[in-house]
C-alpha cells in the first residue's frame, strides 16, 4: 500500500553572494557584495551582508538570508548584554567563541549561514575568524565564504599565502602585507567572481577596520568614497569603501 | 513595631484609605542619596550623590544605561533598582527585536509603574523599594519621568528624588521656567546647584561623589563623540569640567539652604503623620 | 499503563462501548503524540491562493496593486477578494499565496493596530515597524515548521520617508524600488525596474499608475491564475488611498490568426 507522499516544506533557501575577510598586521579588511538573490532572480542590488557589531570587530554573513539577519540580531543583542554587565565592548576573540557556541546551539536545526568575523584583536592585530554553519571556527589570515568561494579562495592562497610561488633567490614572502596591497587585491576577487557568478555583483561593501594608532591610515583618505562610521578618533577606526560592480 | 493594625499587609486598606506599606516604600527612597533631573529643549540630564561607606569602600552606582536612548538614576534599594532595571533593559530590546524601532521613553516608564502597581496589590508581594529619575530621548524630543514604588509616573521639566531631595526641589521650582532654552552646559549646572542643595552642611560636590548622566548632543566639556546623542553616564575625571562650572554658594543666586528634611539616619522607623 | 478501556485488546464487549463507536481496526491512539502526530496540522501547501502583489516608489510615495482573485488550485474561486489590507495610518500590506494564512495575518495586525492606537501616546507604527514585525512572525513560523504562507509586500511613507519591502514564508527580507511577488516577480518585475529604477524622485502619480496598469495588464496576459479585476493601493504623506476594484481592457483579437489561442479551422 501506498501512503499518499507529501511534499515537505523546506525552512531554507540559498540567497547567493560572496564574501571575504583578510588580516593585515594591524587592520583587517572584510568585504561583500549587496545582491540577493534566489534560483536565477535577483531580489534586490542592495542587501547589506557585512555588518558592524563593535569599533573592533566587523561580521560578514552569507548563506540563507533570513537566518543571518536574525543571526546578527541576536549578536548584537548578546553583546548589549555584554555592555549593560561589562560598560565596554566584547573583545573580538570572545565574541568569535560567542558565535561558536550560539551556532552550535542550533547543531540540529541550523543556521543556514557562513560567518566570517574580522577585526582587531585585545593586541592590536588584525584578525579574521572564519565558521562553518554548525561553529567549527578558527582564526586565520584569510578566508572566502559563499556563492564564489571557489573562484575567491584559491586566489587568496596565492596571492596571499603565496601558495604555488617561489621567492626570488635570497628574498622571503612577507607574512603580513601592507593595506594598499590587500584593497586591491579584494576589489579584484570581486570584479573577477562578478564576471564568473551570477549570484555575485550590483555592489561592493568593504570594511576596513584599523587598529589604534595604525600606520595603514596613511593613504586610506585618499581613496574615494571612503566613509569613516567610527566617531571618536582615539581607538580603533572603522571605514567603508563601496564599489559598484557589474549588475548583469 | 506595628505603628497600627493596617501596616502588615499591603493589601489591605486603613481605616483612612491608605496602604501604609506602600507609604514606607516611598520612605526608603526617601532614604536613597539624592538625584536630580532636569529638561531642556535639547537635552535631558541626571545628576546623582553617591554615597561611599567609608574611606575604604567604593562608591554605590547611582546610573544605570538602559539602551542607547535611555537612563535612569535611582534612589532606594540598590538591588531592587537592578531588578527593574534588568526589566527596563529587556523592554527596550524586545521593541529593537520586534519592531527595530528604540521604545518610546513614556511605555518604558508605564511598563515598570504597571509592575509596581501590582506589588501593592497582590497579597504575599511587597512595594519596590526604589524610585526612579528616567530620562530618555524619542521622536517626541527629550523627556524627564519620575517612577515612584506607588506605581506611579509623572513626566517633569525638572524633578528631584531621595534624601533631601524637598531643597533640591525648591531650587528647581525657582528656575526651572529658563531650562527650557537653555544650553547644556547651563542645564548641568542648574543641576550641580540643585544637588548641592541636598547635601550635608559640611559636604560637597566632587569628581568621586557625583554622577552625570545625559541624552543629547555632546557637551564642548565631552570629550568624547556621542552619534546620535546617546545615553552616557560621566563619572571621575570627566565631569570635572562641569564641576568647574559651578558658582560657590553664596553669590549663586540658590536661596538660603533649607531646614534640613527628616533625618536620614534611617535607625528609627518612620514617622507617619495622620 | 494505557487506561483507555478500548485499547486493552479483548474482544468487544457493549458494557463500555455499546454502539461500537470505534471499529476494531480504527482504535484512537492515546499514546503520546511526537512531532510526526497527525494530530497537528500544518500548512504543507496553500489551498486558496491569490497570485502576484507589485509595487514601486514614486515621487509622493509608494503605489501597490493586487487583482481581486483567490484561486482553488486552478478554479477561479473567489472573483472579488481584497489582497491589499491597510495597517494603522502610513501603511498598506499586499499578500500573495494562501490566503487564509492572509486573513490570520491580517487579524494580528488589526489587533497590534489597535494596541498601538489605544495607547494615545503621540507613537504609531509605521511601515518599516510594521514590516520588522511581520517578518519576525514570518521567521518564527518557519522555524516552528509551521509557515504562513505567503509573500508579502509592506509599502508606506512615514516622516517624509518611503519605505518597500518584502517579506516570505520563509523570513526572507529585501527591499527595492519595485517589487513584485510570485509569477509578478518573473513577468511584471523587469518592466517595473526599466521603468522606476532611476526616477523613483521624478514620477508624478499618473505617470506611476500607467507604470502599474501596464505591469497588471501584461500579468493578466500572461498569468494563468489572474484576474482583470485589481485595486490599487496609494501612499503618500496624506495617507492611506485603496482604489475600488478596476478592470482591465485587454484585446484578445490578435488571436485570431494564431494557431494555439482561438478556434482552430483546420
Amino acid at each position: 500500500m501506498t501512503q499518499p507522499v507529501q511534499q515537505a516544506f523546506n525552512p531554507y533557501t540559498e540567497n547567493g553572494g560572496t564574501i571575504l575577510a583578510i588580516a593585515g598586521a594591524d587592520f583587517s579588511v572584510i568585504a561583500g557584495d549587496t545582491r540577493q538573490s534566489e534560483g536565477y532572480s535577483i531580489q534586490t542590488r542592495y542587501a547589506p551582508k557585512v555588518f558592524r557589531l563593535t569599533d573592533k570587530a566587523t561580521l560578514a554573513v552569507n548563506g540563507f538570508a533570513a537566518d543571518g539577519n536574525m543571526f546578527v540580531k541576536k549578536v548584537r543583542q548578546r553583546l548589549e548584554w555584554y555592555r549593560h554587565a561589562h560598560a565596554k565592548d566584547m573583545p573580538i576573540r570572545a565574541i568569535a567563541r560567542l558565535i561558536q557556541t550560539m551556532l552550535y546551539a542550533r547543531r540540529f536545526f541550523p543556521y543556514y549561514v557562513y560567518n566570517i568575523l574580522g577585526g582587531i584583536e585585545e593586541d592590536g592585530t588584525g584578525a579574521v575568524y572564519s565558521f562553518d554553519p554548525v561553529g567549527s571556527y578558527e582564526r586565520e589570515a584569510c578566508r572566502a565564504a559563499g556563492a564564489a568561494q571557489s573562484l575567491v579562495q584559491p586566489f587568496l592562497d596565492n596571492q596571499i599565502y603565496f601558495k604555488n610561488q617561489t621567492p626570488a633567490p635570497g628574498t622571503s614572502f612577507p607574512k603580513h602585507l601592507p593595506l594598499f596591497t590587500v584593497l586591491p587585491l579584494v576589489i579584484d576577487s570581486f570584479t573577477s567572481a562578478t564576471e564568473r557568478h551570477i549570484e555575485v555583483g550590483d555592489g561592493l561593501e568593504i570594511y576596513v577596520v584599523l587598529a589604534k594608532n595604525s600606520d595603514s591610515l596613511q593613504g586610506l583618505q585618499a581613496i574615494g568614497g571612503i566613509q569613516e562610521v567610527t566617531a571618536n578618533t582615539d581607538g580603533e577606526r572603522t571605514f567603508v569603501i563601496r564599489r559598484d560592480l557589474k549588475k548583469d | 513595631m506595628f505603628r497600627n493594625t493596617y501596616d502588615s499587609d499591603n493589601t489591605v486598606f486603613s481605616p483612612q484609605g491608605r496602604l501604609h506599606q506602600v507609604e514606607y516604600a516611598l520612605e526608603a527612597v526617601k532614604q536613597g542619596s539624592a538625584a536630580v533631573g532636569l529638561r531642556s529643549k535639547t537635552h535631558s540630564v541626571l545628576l546623582a550623590l553617591k554615597r561611599s561607606t567609608g574611606e575604604l569602600a567604593s562608591y554605590q552606582q547611582k546610573m544605570f544605561r538602559i539602551d542607547d536612548h535611555v537612563g535612569i538614576a535611582i534612589a532606594g534599594l540598590t538591588s531592587d533598582a537592578r531588578v527593574l532595571s534588568n526589566f527596563m533593559r529587556q523592554q527596550a530590546m524586545s521593541s529593537k527585536m520586534i519592531f527595530n524601532r528604540p521604545i518610546p521613553v513614556n511605555r518604558l516608564v508605564s511598563a515598570i509603574a504597571d509592575k509596581a502597581q501590582v506589588n501593592t496589590q497582590e497579597y504575599g508581594r511587597r512595594p519596590y523599594g526604589v524610585g526612579f529619575l528616567v530620562i530618555g530621548q524619542d521622536n517626541g524630543g527629550p523627556h524627564l519621568y519620575e517612577f515612584s514604588p506607588s506605581g506611579n509616573s509623572y513626566e517633569y521639566y525638572a524633578m528631584s528624588i531621595g534624601a533631601r531631595s524637598q531643597s533640591a526641589k525648591t531650587y528647581l521650582e525657582k528656575h526651572y521656567e529658563s531650562f527650557a532654552d537653555c544650553s547644556l552646559e547651563d542645564l548641568v549646572r542648574h543641576g550641580l546647584h540643585a544637588l548641592r542643595e541636598t547635601l550635608q552642611q559640611d559636604k560637597e560636590l566632587n569628581i568621586n561623589n557625583t554622577s552625570i548622566g545625559i541624552v543629547g548632543p555632546k557637551s564642548e566639556n565631552e570629550t568624547k563623540e556621542v552619534p546620535g546623542g546617546a545615553f552616557r553616564i560621566l563619572e571621575n575625571s570627566s565631569i570635572e569640567p562641569f564641576l568647574k562650572t559651578m558658582v560657590a554658594k553664596e553669590s549663586a543666586d540658590a536661596p538660603a539652604p533649607a531646614a534640613p528634611a527628616a533625618p536620614a539616619t534611617g535607625d528609627e522607623d518612620v514617622q507617619m503623620s495622620g | 499503563m494505557d487506561h483507555f478501556p478500548t485499547n486493552w485488546g479483548r474482544p468487544r464487549n457493549d458494557a463500555f462501548d455499546a454502539y461500537g463507536t470505534y471499529p476494531i481496526h480504527q482504535r484512537p491512539q492515546n499514546g503520546p503524540k511526537d512531532a510526526f502526530s497527525a494530530g497537528v496540522q500544518r500548512t504543507q501547501q496553500p489551498i486558496v491562493t491569490g497570485t502576484s502583489v507589485i509595487a514601486i516608489k514614486y515621487k509622493d510615495g509608494i503605489m501597490m496593486a493586487a487583482d481581486n482573485l483567490a484561486s482553488y488550485g486552478s478554479l477561479a474561486r473567489f472573483k472579488d477578494v481584497q489582497r491589499l489590507h491597510p495597517v494603522g495610518d502610513n501603511t498598506v500590506i499586499g499578500a500573495g499565496g494562501d490566503m487564509s494564512d492572509f486573513q490570520y495575518i491580517q487579524t494580528l495586525l488589526n489587533e497590534l493596530d489597535i494596541e498601538e492606537y489605544t495607547a494615545q501616546d503621540g507613537h504609531s507604527l509605521g511601515p518599516a515597524e510594521i514590516h520588522e514585525y511581520l517578518s519576525q512572525v514570518m521567521y518564527a513560523r518557519r522555524s516552528k515548521i509551521n509557515p504562513l504562507w505567503n509573500s508579502l509586500l509592506v509599502g508606506g511613507v512615514k516622516n517624509g520617508t518611503r519605505f518597500l519591502a518584502y517579506v516570505d514564508l520563509l523570513g526572507t527580507t529585501y527591499s527595492a524600488s519595485t517589487l513584485a511577488t510570485g509569477y509578478g516577480a518573473h513577468i511584471a518585475q523587469p518592466l517595473l525596474r526599466t521603468a522606476v529604477e532611476g526616477f523613483e524622485d521624478v514620477l508624478t502619480e499618473e505617470q506611476a499608475l500607467k507604470i502599474i496598469e501596464n505591469s497588471m495588464k501584461v500579468l493578466f496576459y500572461r498569468d494563468a491564475r489572474s484576474l482583470n479585476k485589481y485595486q490599487v493601493a496609494t501612499i503618500t504623506k496624506d495617507g492611506v488611498n485603496i482604489s475600488e476594484s478596476k478592470h482591465l481592457e485587454t484585446s484578445w483579437s490578435f488571436a485570431e490568426g494564431i494557431r494555439g489561442y482561438g478556434a482552430q479551422t483546420q
